[in-house]
């Protein structure tokens, strides 16, 4: 805390205070924390950050909150997996993948959640509110309950009954919105503007994604300082990481810059490469047709936790990806189921559909030569498959229907003993 | 009296067409343009509008059948 110094807009550049603001007053850009980098320079080092917890927190000199008062359900420093038969399959000698799976709330939303979480108590809000279609409700539903705060989670109406479980269980208010996906938006937008303030039940709210977004987005930032320590204080060489509203993999990459600048890493080379669904990639679209004006899409894909069409990061998404000189790439809904069964058949991670964009992708990027072999490569997972099981129903092999006899099954499976035996 | 930001995204056959005027002259709605991207192709305009709020409301109604996206200044609010 002690080393953010004010919001800045990202178009303009003017400065404010830390407060609960996420837009310029002047040109309606995003605002982005920054910070005294000199004065974290001489405080932070390798040692500091070894010394803290495992878990997101150990970088909390990094992010714009006040750790004595986080609110902590245990997000981040989550495994770094060498994939080998994933790596063989590829022809990738140095793959690893990041499995975020481990969070919490089996996403990396606890990341960016828990932060604004944190940073909502301090600024003295009594409630969390977020509008989200699976991980996000979750992990905002899970910090509050943690944090003892009330915990409203907008859903669009027609959402399948299994993916609310995940957010009530832990006591949040969910409210369903009748209306498509565009009158959600729009009546999320105008509650956080009005609520900020105060409710009619007096009640100060701070949606996550909104009011507390240039907080909030700073969690992802971890993503990239775990993947650097975890290979023992290095940049990967090339990164494959999924985007939806294009934040988290901008902030990989400043959370990469950022350990560079404080001499932590040497210089970062990394090649940013972004994945997306091919039935919602309007970063990728752009990024084929070599401009930044991005072009909003209705979604139409599995991949429900990237499918935003309209994307508030996807400018500075396509500027990263021509600075590092990564590659945009897209995925259809039946590479994205075989992209989740081949990580889960070679390297036991059973991801949800974001994952599956995240592996279709890695594929083509090595089978088209665009990832060296001897690139040191982070593919980033960045949710469980238990939430989206509907999404490869259908594509997996039946189990063995058999008689309780040793007969029945050795004709099921053709004897497999007297095969080995003979 | 309301006040709402949003973004105004058109696409190619609408560029030429003077709607942000013509929202400010059908309905009670002050516009307030802050930042804009426009092109032979395509263009967005983020801008800010002043009125009562069922002025606010029936005017959007009204550009988005024109053919025009609207969303909110932060983009898609609703995350997976």
């Amino acid at each position: 805390m002690p080393f953010a110094r004010s919001l800045r807009c990202r178009e303009c550049g003017r400065e404010y205070p830390l407060e609960p603001l996420h837009v310029c007053e002047f040109c309606f850009g995003p605002l982005e924390v920054s910070y005294d980098y000199e004065a974290m320079h001489r405080t932070v080092t390798r040692a500091s950050i070894e010394r803290g917890p495992n878990t997101a927190w150990r970088y909390a000199d990094l992010l714009p909150v006040d750790p004595e008062h986080a609110v902590d359900i245990h997000a981040g420093f989550t495994p770094l997996v060498r994939a080998r038969n994933l790596g063989e399959h590829l022809g990738l000698k140095h793959l690893y993948i990041k499995n975020d799976c481990a969070n919490p709330t089996w996403s990396f939303k606890d990341r960016v959640v828990t932060v604004a979480a944190t940073k909502a108590r301090e600024f003295g809000f009594d409630t969390l509110a977020c509008a989200s279609t699976g991980n996000l409700a979750n992990s905002v539903a899970a910090h509050a309950a943690s944090a003892g705060l009330d915990a409203y989670v907008f859903i669009p109406s027609d959402l399948e009954r299994g993916k609310i479980v995940g957010s009530s269980v832990y006591g949040a208010t969910l409210v369903a919105v009748d209306g498509n996906y565009d009158d959600v938006n729009r009546l999320c937008s105008e509650l956080a503007d009005k609520y900020q303030e105060r409710t009619p039940g007096g009640r100060r709210w701070a949606f996550v994604n909104i009011n507390m977004r240039p907080y909030y987005a700073e969690g992802s930032k971890t993503l990239g300082y775990e993947v650097a320590e975890q290979l023992g204080w290095r940049a990967p060489e090339h990164i494959v990481a999924p985007m939806a509203s294009g934040s988290l993999y901008v902030k990989i990459w400043k959370g990469l810059q950022e350990l560079s600048r404080l001499w932590l890493i040497d210089s970062v080379q990394t090649k940013m490469s972004g994945a997306q669904a091919r039935g919602c990639s309007p970063i990728v679209t752009a990024y084929e047709a070599g401009t930044t004006n991005i072009r909003p899409v209705r979604p139409n894909t599995i991949a429900k936790s990237l499918a935003i069409g309209n994307p508030a990061d996807g400018y500075y998404a396509l500027k990263v990806m021509e600075e590092s000189g990564g590659f945009g790439v897209a995925s259809d809904d039946a590479e994205i189921v075989e992209g989740i069964k081949l990580l889960a058949e070679s390297e036991g991670i059973f991801a949800e559909t974001a994952g599956g964009v995240v592996i279709a992708g890695l594929k083509k990027l090595a089978l088209q030569g665009k990832i060296a072999p001897d690139e040191l490569t982070v593919a980033y997972i960045t949710g469980a498959g238990l939430k989206t099981q509907e999404a490869i129903e259908g594509a997996l092999a039946e189990p063995l229907h058999i008689e309780p006899t040793m007969a029945s099954f050795e004709a099921s499976i053709g004897d497999p003993v007297r095969q080995s035996v003979g | 009296m309301a006040r709402q930001r949003v973004k105004f995204t058109f696409p190619q056959e609408l560029i030429t067409l003077p709607i942000i005027y013509e929202l400010g002259k059908q309905f009670d709605i002050v516009t307030n343009v802050r930042r804009a991207d426009v092109t032979e192709d395509r263009g967005w305009v983020v801008l800010e509008m002043d009125g009562p709020i069922d002025e606010i409301e029936r005017g959007l109604d009204w550009v988005t059948a024109k053919g025009v996206r609207v969303d909110p200044v932060p983009g898609d609010i609703v995350e997976g």
